[in-house]
């Protein structure tokens, strides 16, 4: 990322130090990522329900990508006899309506959602961050262009638009992933501008810009640090939109190509026959919701460990 | 602040032409045509039907004619549903969605917000938690999860609420709370959040030191700021219940938008489509706008920019 | 002034959970059973109409609420689609080689408008389906009559060149381009369907698309029907024509059309009393709602055909060998059986069974050994070598269902990895129309009961045929059929054309449909129908 100092219009122009060594080696210090983290973790390690959370979260995440492996079934082997059977000593999850394994489908489905939800939010969140970020801080018409892009790329009808590009696009995972992720940066990026503006005027800002700090330093280490409660927050609520909106694309056949399946297939799948086959939807609903519980509970616990704030405690 | 909105309203206009070139020239790419069927057309006639809604005329023709119409308030006709306008067909459908919309909205704020106040109030309680994980079962359950669930208890069991069609009040119900559920927990979460930053601020523990009262730093102080991420996420929310309410609406048989977003794409209905984004980014604009306005209101430090 | 408002909508709340609460508990009576008595018939629709003039419309859902509104010469029969029963015409004759037909129309017809239904009104109408400018994607229905094909293609402007003649007030003659027997048949199609021209020339003329004539306000229809209601997406209603010349034996009063587009919707809403007739079952729901409700469980026979378009111009689909192997390497009992659940017939042949005087083919067989053979002799022995190749389907659960059998039935037979790929509708109509994919998934529902209209279709240079596939001997043999002298000697000739499909199958039969929906039993007088042409006048209801 080139400097912005170079080209952005300046309201501080850098000056030499004033305040002496004394104020640069504190805020040195308040910049210094490492004992800001190595303390998150600490207090992270403390919080219960966010470390099940994640032991949890982690399991599952093996569950999905190790144990088609080490199961005896294939995702894809059909018995038309056996039809819909409920659980059984063979097949722990039943099978579904044409005799797959559902265990085996549940595994490779979570392969797919975690990895939508995953890469996507990735996706977003650099994005989305950055670019809130930069908008908040630098303020004035690079702001307001900022917002406006953020604006036209809003008032986009979001269902309109992936409805054409899958179109367009059908068969590539990858495009899903971009199509998605471009999309959901938005939401991101309006609350760290907010949260940047309000951390603008406090002193710790304007003394490192006092101090001459390049624009690019100010933002990656004194205000996204600071924005990150919400950036977490936001994005654990990301994962799950995400996860939904595959969901959704499945629900009007526009998601992943057969043979896959993902978690929104199976569970769109299951709540069809919801009466006569639950378990078709209990199983891939139950580790749907419990992979976004976990993710939700991590998130707060994060939260918790990396607000700067609660840092002083 | 009257200058702001009227720099903002322009800027509206800018984005909204953008956005019609670019939703144009997308639709003119995407492959398909709305004409097409599964019974083959002879040429002669697909030529003739082409013709009559413009289609044989050069792409750029077709954007400067459509975009004139526009600026006029004509969207044109649907090219797939005989005798509507694209007017016709948002006149009928957009009240639909305004009221499932504001009665979702009203589902989703009244359970998530104080949900996330006591949550962040009472930190690490079960008041906490319980509601927490309340709120999150409407995150975690697709919409086409929990309304056939909802109809199924409320409408085939308990034989309380009609399960589809949008015929009075006992209609709305279902739809709403199964729309409600899901921004529920947005709205939870987001107020907890934004609580919990303003109960963190130094001058909070200041007031604490002082003595001054918990309730009164909580609803004097901190209740203003801390409800700033839920007034900024309302904007999208509406206007995400508005045009993302396809599932909800096919499952309950309202006859919203929503359903004409999905439909007005998959039968490559241009002119629809044009009508639909069109006054879907005009709803964004107008809503972002009175974002921002109470976003001042709610925190004296904004100013407008 | 706010905290008024507040109360009054808190009010307005209560008010709502409180209504809906007594309407719960005081009611129990159910809206079906409500309507019953009140003789509305609450139907299940499929989706919203895209419109509601004959002449330009093509889908089920329309067909369903037009043949309520307009009646043809012959109306539908109560209980067997292959009976003409008289509608707008008393009475009618041919000459011996069924050339030309002569329709006496009956002298109490009238529009709903009050106008006479004329001989002259089905020559306006024919005249105006046939006309170039109105764009008429169904037309080529009419090309039956002489002359119709080169007046549509514009190459006369002249419509007394086309064989249809007003002699009087109530008298119409047809003249056919060759001998068709079934043409009574044809004349139920909507595309046939009069329109009243007082109304089509006060909306924006003969030719107009975007007429006004079939909105809620201006529609004229001559059937048992008028149109009363129509509220998008919700409901369309019609309630009884007093100027419908058998009003006096239409039973039903009304008709309440509800486009409901998601078949779980469709059965919740019929579980709970708001529907009589659903349109469809969705498959998997079919084996338990046959032992819990039998009696509401409709499953009938339905003239259309489940196949697989095959690519014939791509390797290696352009060896008939391996078209051969895979066309008897799937065990279609069991596909039926456990997949597609509906009563559905295996087909053995292309065009479906239930074609009085045709014989239904049985050439192909399930035979994997026989497919393994073939399969070897083409030069894949095992399925060693054998490309990468797709499935083409459109997004549907239930096609892609029936795919994913097929694949891992192929696999297991013959050892070949054919993929699945899913494209959205109209880019589907695209790549099938442009041969752009292996195998595509098709479904052929007959216009009229006739092998004809499906066998037609695979001519070479058909806009239908969408295969690649062209025989010399089958383009011969549909035409002599066009030209056969009797209804046997045609049924022999188009069987002939069959077998050559069948023996060269740029095609897969898979299974010949079957309608399942669910209806309420208190619904009398609503028998199966091959073509799913409902006679509404002689529906009715009765408690049971």
């Amino acid at each position: 990322m080139s400097d912005i100092s170079q080209t952005a219009p300046l309201q501080h122009k850098p000056q030499p130090d004033p305040a002496g060594p004394a104020v640069a080696a504190m805020l040195e210090e308040l910049e210094e990522g490492s004992s800001l983290w190595k303390d998150a973790w600490a207090r992270l390690r403390k919080n219960k329900l966010a470390l099940t959370s994640l032991f949890i979260f982690v399991a599952i995440v093996l569950f999905c990508v190790v144990g088609p492996w080490l199961s005896p079934h294939d995702s894809q082997s059909q018995d038309l006899f056996v039809g819909a059977e409920g659980p059984s000593a063979k097949h722990w999850f039943g099978t579904d309506t044409l005799g797959r394994d559902l265990l085996v489908r549940v595994m490779e489905g979570g392969r797919i959602s975690l990895l939508v939800g995953l890469v996507a939010t990735t996706v977003s969140l650099m994005i989305g961050v950055i670019f809130g970020a930069v908008a908040g801080y630098m303020g004035g018409r690079v702001d307001a262009a900022m917002m406006r892009f953020v604006d036209l790329l809003y008032a986009l009808p979001f269902t309109i638009f992936v409805i054409l590009l899958m179109v367009a696009f059908g068969r590539s995972l990858w495009l899903m992933f971009v199509a998605i992720g471009c999309v959901e940066w938005l939401t991101m990026a309006r609350i760290v501008r907010s949260g940047v503006i309000g951390l603008k005027k406090q002193e710790f800002v304007e003394a490192a810009v006092s101090l001459g700090y390049s624009h690019t330093r100010i933002i990656t280490r004194h205000l996204i640090p600071n924005v990150l409660g919400p950036v977490i927050v936001i994005s654990t609520l990301t994962v799950p939109a995400v996860m939904l909106l595959e969901a959704f694309l499945s629900f009007l056949g526009l998601g992943v190509q057969p043979p896959f399946a993902s978690w929104g297939v199976l569970i769109n799948e299951g709540q069809q026959n919801m009466e006569i086959f639950p378990w078709l939807l209990i199983f891939p609903a139950f580790f749907f919701a419990l992979t976004l519980f976990c993710l939700n509970f991590l998130g707060d616990g994060l939260r918790d460990a990396l607000d700067p704030k609660s840092a002083k405690d | 602040m009257l200058k702001f909105v009227a720099g903002r309203l322009l800027q509206g206009i800018l984005v909204l032409l953008a956005i019609y070139a670019v939703t144009f020239f997308l639709v003119a790419a995407t492959p398909g045509s709305p004409f097409s069927s599964e019974r083959a057309i002879r040429p002669e006639i697909l030529a003739q039907i082409e013709a009559f809604y413009g289609y044989d005329k050069p792409v750029f023709e077709r954007f400067m004619t459509s975009l004139g119409n526009a600026l006029n308030g004509e969207f044109g006709p649907s090219a797939v549903y005989a005798n509507r306008t694209v007017t016709d067909i948002i006149a009928e459908s957009f009240p639909v969605s305004l009221k499932l919309g504001a009665l979702s909205l009203l589902v989703a704020m009244t359970l998530g917000i104080p949900a996330g106040i006591v949550a962040a109030v009472k930190r690490n309680t079960w008041l906490d938690y319980v509601p927490m994980s309340a709120a999150m079962v409407g995150i975690c359950l697709p919409t086409f999860v929990m309304g056939p669930m909802l109809a199924l208890v409320f409408g085939i069991i308990l034989k309380m609420l009609p399960v589809a069609g949008w015929f009075g009040p006992e209609f709305w119900i279902l739809p709403a709370a199964t729309l409600g559920l899901v921004y529920a927990a947005y709205f939870a979460r987001l107020t907890r959040g934004g609580m919990l930053e303003m109960l963190n601020q130094d001058w909070v523990r200041t007031a604490r030191a002082k003595g001054v009262k918990e309730t009164t730093i909580i609803w004097r102080h901190c209740l203003k700021g801390g409800l700033m991420p839920a007034v900024t996420f309302m904007g999208p929310a509406l206007a995400g219940i508005i045009s993302g309410s396809f599932v909800v609406e096919t499952i309950f048989q309202v006859p919203g938008l929503g359903q004409w977003f999905v439909r007005g794409a998959l039968n490559r209905d241009d002119f629809l489509i044009l009508g639909l984004t069109v006054l879907f980014a005009t709803l964004i604009v107008v809503m972002n706008l009175i974002v921002d306005i109470v976003q001042v209101a709610l925190n004296p430090r904004l100013k407008y920019e | 002034m706010f905290i008024s408002q507040f109360q009054k909508f808190t009010r307005f709340l209560l008010a709502i959970t409180l209504g809906s609460l007594v309407a719960a508990c005081s009611g129990g009576e159910r809206e079906s059973d409500i309507a019953a008595s009140e003789g509305i018939l609450l139907f299940g629709n499929g989706s919203e109409p895209k419109g509601l003039d004959p002449h330009l419309v093509t889908g089920v859902p329309e067909n369903h609420i037009i043949s309520s509104l307009i009646e043809g010469l012959i109306a539908y029969h109560p209980t067997d689609d292959l009976v003409p029963a008289p509608g707008m015409a008393e009475s009618w004759e041919s000459n011996d080689d069924y050339t030309v037909w002569t329709f006496k129309l009956r002298d109490d017809a009238a529009w709903s408008n009050g106008d006479p239904v004329l001989a002259s009104d089905f020559a306006y109408s024919w005249e105006r389906i046939l006309t170039p400018m109105l764009g008429s994607e169904y037309a080529p229905m009419l090309y039956v009559i002489k002359g119709a094909q080169a007046f549509h293609a514009g190459e006369t402007e002249d419509f007394s060149t086309v064989g249809v003649n007003a002699i009087d007030d109530k008298t119409l003659e047809v003249t056919l381009a060759g001998p068709t027997p079934y043409f009574l048949n044809m004349l139920k199609h909507y595309s046939f369907f009069p329109v009243n021209p007082r109304a089509v020339e006060e909306n924006g003329g003969m030719t107009d698309r975007q007429s006004g004539w079939s909105t809620l306000e201006n529609y004229v229809g001559n059937g048992p029907f008028k149109l009363k209601s129509w509220v998008t997406n919700q409901v369309i209603e019609v309630e009884r024509n007093p100027t419908y010349w058998d009003a006096e034996n239409v039973k039903l009063n009304g008709i309440r059309f509800f486009p409901v587009e998601n078949g779980a919707t469709e059965e919740t809403m019929f579980r709970s009393g708001r529907l009589h007739i659903t349109s469809i079952v969705p498959p998997d729901k079919i084996p338990s709602l046959k032992e819990s409700v039998p009696d509401q469980l409709m499953i009938e026979p339905y003239l259309g055909s489940y196949f697989y378009r095959v690519n014939v111009t791509r390797p290696p689909f352009d060896n008939v060998k391996v078209r051969q192997a895979l066309a008897v390497s799937f065990d279609k009992e069991l596909l039926v059986e456990k997949v597609t659940k509906g009563g559905q017939n295996a087909a053995t042949g292309y065009v479906p069974n239930g074609i009085p005087g045709y014989a239904t083919s049985t050439t192909v067989q399930y035979d994997p050994e026989l497919g393994k053979k073939l399969l070897a002799e083409a030069g894949y022995a095992d399925g060693v070598g054998f490309p990468k190749t797709e499935i083409l389907i459109n997004t549907s659960e239930s096609h892609r269902k029936i795919a994913e059998a097929m694949q891992a039935m192929w696999k297991d037979n013959l050892g070949i990895d054919v993929g699945i790929y899913n494209q959205e509708w109209k880019v589907y109509l695209d790549s099938q129309s442009s041969l752009d994919y292996d195998l595509s998934r098709s479904g052929w529902i007959g216009d009229y009961v006739h092998a004809s209209t499906f066998l037609e279709m695979f001519t070479t240079g058909n806009g239908n045929n969408d295969t690649g596939w062209s025989s010399a001997q089958y383009d011969a043999l549909i035409a002599k059929a066009q030209l056969a002298g009797s209804e046997e000697e045609r049924s022999q000739v188009l069987s002939e054309a069959e077998e050559i499909l069948l023996a060269e199958l740029p095609v897969i039969p898979i299974y010949w449909y079957t309608r399942v929906y669910m209806k309420d039993p208190q619904l009398k007088g609503w028998e199966p129908k091959v073509l799913d042409n409902r006679p509404y006048k002689h529906v009715y209801f009765e408690a049971n």
